[in-house]
């Protein structure tokens, strides 16, 4: 009897998740609001251009005739192909020391008290001031820019861990103590699943620190890459050609980013559940 | 009652809390010289109005805190931490979120250095005793708080403890939920004759599963009220119009309604 009654109630949860997944009312799928969004706003632009100066603005049309012509001589992916290799070595590097380093100084009050202090310094201070200094130590080439691009990174990235290990419910810390889970099995199964949803968060914030140190880094360093490319266009009053690499800076960036989404939601599906929607 | 067969003894046990208030610390004293104890497949109710130790004295005895003087002992060992002697079932079931149902289950089980063939078996059989058997490889938030708190029981259950502790275990559910829950543990002590301590601000719960209910006040032990309503305990009807519950809910209302005013004045 006492199942039967727990059948109808997994029946009522089933049928009530049923009716969440449909209920909506209206139904355009979100990909098609997007759609007629951006083709409205690109219509727009496209629309204004013959009233639009080319030395001072331009508009899609042109800017697609600029990047075919960038992209077959080769221009476009060489400048990415040098843009890449610093943003993704840098940003790995701090993504692996910065998530760990977080951990730690979340669980570890020595570490904390000791070390604390520099993550925090480290992430209020605009750490662009250094620049100059870091071309003195690292030169103008492909180690100064990986080194912007790390410093840059790693603190957010830190710093969201750090967050996340002091937002895990004491409460199911304890349910590990209480039924004697060993100190790696609390780590493993309790704190690390309830900070990883903060170190997805910290990644995902950390590529868009990346893509500003990577462009600022070819700004200011060794003129190359795509922020190279920028610079280039605009001193020769090319403004096309100047919005082709900031539009491929554009799509990185949102690609990446929908990337570690995608990977947030493969080891941490219960997180999108829990928190009742998948805006990302 | 401190004679042999005692599954649980609380000695002289106090708890005081630092606790900071304004900037100065000041101790703050939720158990004060408590002693009890509980026979083997007893069920004792913990009872008294809001913040008199109930959860502090459980949590002790769990090990999850450390009395600050006297002992608690299980069997004939003196608490000291946690054990596999003893498990919990949380007032809001706190069931790991990234794991299913048998997934949490199982936690437990590999916890107490079970195999993955026996976790899976001992998993699956408790997950069965509570009617749960469909919902295995749910993750709680599909599960209705009912069915969560179903699961907690079945976690602490699992690891066959000696004593059952469970704090305000029902206190969060409808009252339809609540008596399907209060019947199930009947009939699982029935069967398994653990012994169960249990919280409750629910009096008929407390006449309904208790076999003493011990009604605390201001960190001591006011009073400790028997209950003879003999076992199995099946036909809650029959229960419910007896004489002994009707009486006994009584005394235990006019008990927590002493032990709540004192309160009052004590905070006044
Ligand atoms: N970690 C703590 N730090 C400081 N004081 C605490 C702590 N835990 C409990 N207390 C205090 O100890 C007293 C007893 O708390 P306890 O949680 O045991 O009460 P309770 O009987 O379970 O109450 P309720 O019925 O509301 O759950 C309260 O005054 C509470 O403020
Ligand atoms: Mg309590």
């Amino acid at each position: 009897m006492a199942i039967s009654s727990e059948q109808r109630a997994v029946d009522r949860v089933d049928a009530y998740l049923a009716r969440s997944r449909t209920k909506a009312g209206w139904h355009v799928p979100d990909w098609a609001i997007t759609t007629v969004s951006l083709v409205a706003v690109l219509g727009i632009w496209q629309a204004a251009g013959p009233w639009i100066d080319p030395l001072f603005a331009s508009y899609p049309s042109a800017i697609l005739a600029a990047g075919e012509r960038m992209a077959a001589s080769g221009q476009l992916s060489k400048a990415l192909w040098s843009s890449m290799q610093p943003f993704l070595a840098g940003y790995l590097l701090a993504a692996v020391v910065g998530v760990p380093a977080g951990l730690l100084l979340g669980r570890y009050r020595v570490v904390r008290a000791a070390l604390g202090i520099y993550v925090t310094a480290g992430y209020s201070t605009p750490l662009i001031a250094l620049v100059p200094l870091l071309m003195i130590w690292f030169g103008l080439g492909f180690m100064v820019k990986m080194v912007i691009i790390f410093l840059l990174t790693f603190f957010p990235i830190c710093i969201n861990t750090w967050a996340g290990v002091r937002a895990v419910p004491k409460s199911l810390v304890e349910v590990g103590t209480a039924f004697c889970a060993s100190q790696s099995t609390i780590m493993n199964e309790i704190v690390l699943p309830a900070v990883l949803p903060y170190i997805m968060a910290g990644l995902r914030l950390g590529i868009g620190k990346a893509v500003i140190a990577m462009v600022i880094a070819e700004f200011l360093t060794a003129i190359t890459g795509l922020g190279g490319t920028i610079i280039k266009a605009a001193n020769s009053f090319r403004t096309a050609d100047m919005l082709v690499p900031i539009i491929v800076i554009m799509v990185l960036a949102v690609v990446l980013t929908h990337i570690v989404t995608l990977i947030e939601r493969w080891v941490a599906p219960w997180q999108s559940e829990i928190a009742g929607d998948d805006g990302a | 009652m401190s004679d042999a067969t005692a599954s649980v003894r609380f000695e002289n046990v106090s708890k005081t809390f630092d606790v900071s208030v304004g900037g100065s610390v000041q101790a703050m004293r939720a158990l004060d010289d408590v002693s009890f104890s509980v026979g083997q497949g007893e069920i004792v109710a913990l009872a008294g109005p809001s913040g008199c130790g109930k959860t502090t004295a459980l949590r002790i005895l769990m090990g999850l805190e450390t009395a600050t003087s006297g002992s608690v002992v299980v069997g004939d060992k003196p608490v000291h931490g946690c054990g596999h002697d003893r498990g919990m079932v949380f007032q809001h079931a706190e069931l790991l979120p990234w794991k299913t149902a048998i997934e949490n289950i199982k936690f437990a089980l590999a916890a107490k250095g079970l195999t993955k063939v026996d976790q899976d078996r001992t998993a699956g059989r408790y997950l069965d005793l509570v009617g749960l058997a469909r919902a295995r490889d749910r993750r709680p938030y599909q599960l209705s708080g009912g069915m969560k708190q179903r699961v907690g029981i079945a976690r602490a259950l699992a690891i066959d403890p000696d004593v059952l502790l469970m704090d305000e275990p029902f206190g969060a559910l409808d009252s339809q939920t609540r008596e399907a829950l209060q019947m199930e543990v009947l009939s699982i002590h029935e069967r398994t004759k653990k012994t169960v301590i249990f919280v409750t601000h629910d009096i008929d719960e407390a006449v309904l599963l208790a076999d003493r209910i011990v009604v605390m006040c201001a960190g001591r032990i006011r009073e400790i009220i028997p209950v003879a309503i003999e076992r199995p305990r099946r036909d809650i009807r029959a229960i419910r119009t007896s004489h002994e519950f009707v009486t006994k809910r009584t005394v235990i209302w006019e008990a927590l309604h002493d032990a709540g005013s004192l309160t009052a004045t004590a905070i006044a």
